[in-house]
């Protein structure tokens, strides 16, 4: 009796064990990614009439749609200037970290610092330090005898400030995961190089990087879902607040942005759906251009 | 393996880095601590005033801000603790149990780390509707239960840190499998778990889309009545930048008390050549 007790167990507690993670991701994340698909080919209003089959017409709609148009642009603008800039501070930073500086563990933590912060937190913090009149960017930008930028309404200057938001963030959390990655490269191989006379700047080129070519792509991949997901920082830098206009002419609002005014203002459900499959798409297709691309770059020097 | 030795240039360039990382927090600060007055100012105030209790009142009587703080403690509390169990659980069958499409079913978790959950807010919505959910706390508890990641992590760690001899040693004593995870596996798992906790934490503490998207403005998280306390039509700075300051102390506190562990276990999680 207690044999087959303790047979049974060993061949099905473990799925028992694995089965939470199954139900809870079927539940709340496969099955909203499929839903999205079906919802994306209704007319769907909440709380309107019954929802009508309109086919493919609300992709159709979205293509002639100029607005997204321009919140794709914009997403790509701040995604390509924030990724860009942070992974190479993140490598040079981590190149820093990885001599013997005392403390190790201290500096390290200050780097991470900004990852503690709440993203909303930030986004009004850098709303206030990029204002027009009051802002201290532009109260430097003057003492150093610049003109001030309008920061949100002008379109690139938008941009440029919602990426440092993300660079601010980021920048130390992926220097540390470049970091471990670099702690892992074994010194003989340094050593052989320094013999063969290698200069730093060339065995940075050819060692360290190529051997950083996994970690690279990893943080190229993430960084891409991210980034083109953005949300929380062109929400808030609007300077009407509550605002999900991105600017008084869209000219930072980003895809997420416009998924969530399609939805939860304009009550669209229909048309969000379908620009939540769109932007999928676009994930997809940009982390396979990123991928083969870091893959080419970091692959110099072999 | 550390390259050369650190120069005064490397130093600088660090400590530049790092006054750059917590400018933005002191400056929040400064404005927090003043009256919206003198923030107006041409030449803006370096210093901390002496308004931060003030402004801190007026956050309190403009948003329920300690319910807001105690959803959030209920939120990532409960996210947490779940999180770190059944991840453990799940990775302790992944890693030490023999059962039959083990290999495809892990694939699977770690598939679904690719998978962009957010794009599905729509229908989650109308699921969490369709429950009796929308705006309450279940909604932002219950897809959070359990992650893909907090699994995977816990895997890898499991494989490493128990080994399969103190495992049939305990099924020979007549432990049942739960038993033996209870009693064996999780004391030897206390450091990854720990980070995995902490990062669970803070990724909730910090959470804002979905959380805006199922709770309205009457039952709030912190994040969600941050940034309702800006939707006005006027900002008072000091006074949303006091709510800013006030909510982000419990995490930098986690971050100060704990930081040495969390760095050690991104170091230790990172992808490694």
């Amino acid at each position: 009796m207690r044999d087959r007790l303790g047979e049974w167990d060993l061949r099905f507690s473990p799925y028992l064990y694995i089965a939470p993670f199954f139900l809870i991701f079927g539940l709340t994340g496969l099955f909203p990614l499929l839903y999205t698909a079906y919802v994306a080919l209704f007319d769907w209003e909440l709380g309107g009439a019954e929802p009508t089959f309109v086919g493919l017409d609300n992709f159709t709609t979205l293509l002639a749609d100029e607005q997204f148009w321009t919140t794709l642009t914009n997403t790509i603008s701040i995604f390509l200037l924030s990724s860009g800039p942070q992974l190479v501070i993140a490598v040079l930073l981590a190149a820093l970290l990885n001599t013997r500086v005392r403390p190790a563990t201290g500096w390290r933590v200050g780097v991470l610092l900004p990852y503690a912060a709440s993203l909303v937190a930030i986004g009004i913090i850098f709303a206030n330090l990029f204002g027009r009149d009051f802002g201290l960017v532009n109260t430097l930008l003057e003492v150093f005898g610049l003109d001030r930028i309008d920061w949100q309404a002008n379109r690139f200057a938008s941009h440029l400030a919602i990426a440092f938001m993300v660079n601010w963030r980021w920048t130390g959390y992926n220097a540390l995961i470049v970091l471990a990655a670099m702690q892992a490269i074994p010194k003989d191989v340094y050593e052989a190089a320094v013999v063969d006379g290698a200069g730093a700047v060339r065995r940075f080129f050819s060692i360290t990087l190529p051997l950083l070519r996994p970690t690279l792509i990893f943080m190229v991949i993430t960084s891409t879902i991210g980034g083109l997901q953005i949300f929380t920082e062109p929400k808030l830098f609007d300077t009407r607040p509550g605002s999900n206009n991105g600017g008084s002419s869209n000219q930072f609002q980003t895809i997420t942005l416009y998924l969530y005014q399609s939805a939860f203002e304009n009550q669209n459900f229909g048309y969000a759906s379908a620009i939540a499959w769109v932007l999928f798409l676009v994930i997809i297709i940009f982390a396979g251009i990123n991928f083969l691309l870091t893959r080419r770059l970091a692959g110099v020097g072999r | 393996m550390s390259v050369g030795k650190p120069n005064a240039t490397v130093y600088g360039l660090l400590l530049a880095f790092v006054l750059g990382s917590a400018f933005p927090f002191y400056w929040s600060f400064v404005v927090a601590s003043r009256d919206s007055a003198t923030v107006s100012q041409r030449v803006p105030p370096l210093l901390p005033g002496g308004n931060f209790f003030a402004n801190a009142a007026k956050v309190f009587d403009s948003v329920p801000f300690w319910k807001a703080l105690g959803n959030s403690m209920i939120v990532a509390g409960t996210v947490t603790v779940s999180t770190v169990l059944l991840s453990t659980l799940a990775g302790f069958a992944f890693a030490k149990l023999r059962f039959r499409g083990r290999g495809v079913l892990f694939v699977a978790v770690v598939a679904t780390l690719a998978v962009p959950t957010q794009l599905g807010i729509v229908p989650l919505y109308m699921l969490m509707a369709e429950f009796g959910w929308a705006n309450s706390l279940e909604a932002v508890i219950v897809p959070n239960l359990v992650t893909a990641l907090g699994v995977f992590w816990m895997r890898q760690y499991i494989s490493e840190a128990v080994p399969f001899e103190l495992i049939e040693a305990a099924r020979m004593d007549g432990c049942s499998l739960i038993r033996t995870f209870w009693h064996v596996c999780l004391p030897a798992v206390r450091p990854a778990a720990a980070f995995l906790g902490m990062f669970t934490f803070m990724t909730s503490w910090n959470d804002f889309l979905w959380p805006l998207v199922a709770l309205d403005a009457g039952n709030p998280t912190i994040q969600v009545a941050l940034e309702k306390l800006q939707s006005g039509f006027y900002i008072d700075y000091s006074l949303v930048l006091a709510g800013t300051t006030m909510a982000t102390v419990p995490v930098l506190l986690i971050f100060v008390l704990l930081g040495r562990q969390i760095v050690a276990g991104i170091m230790q999680g990172a992808v490694k050549g």
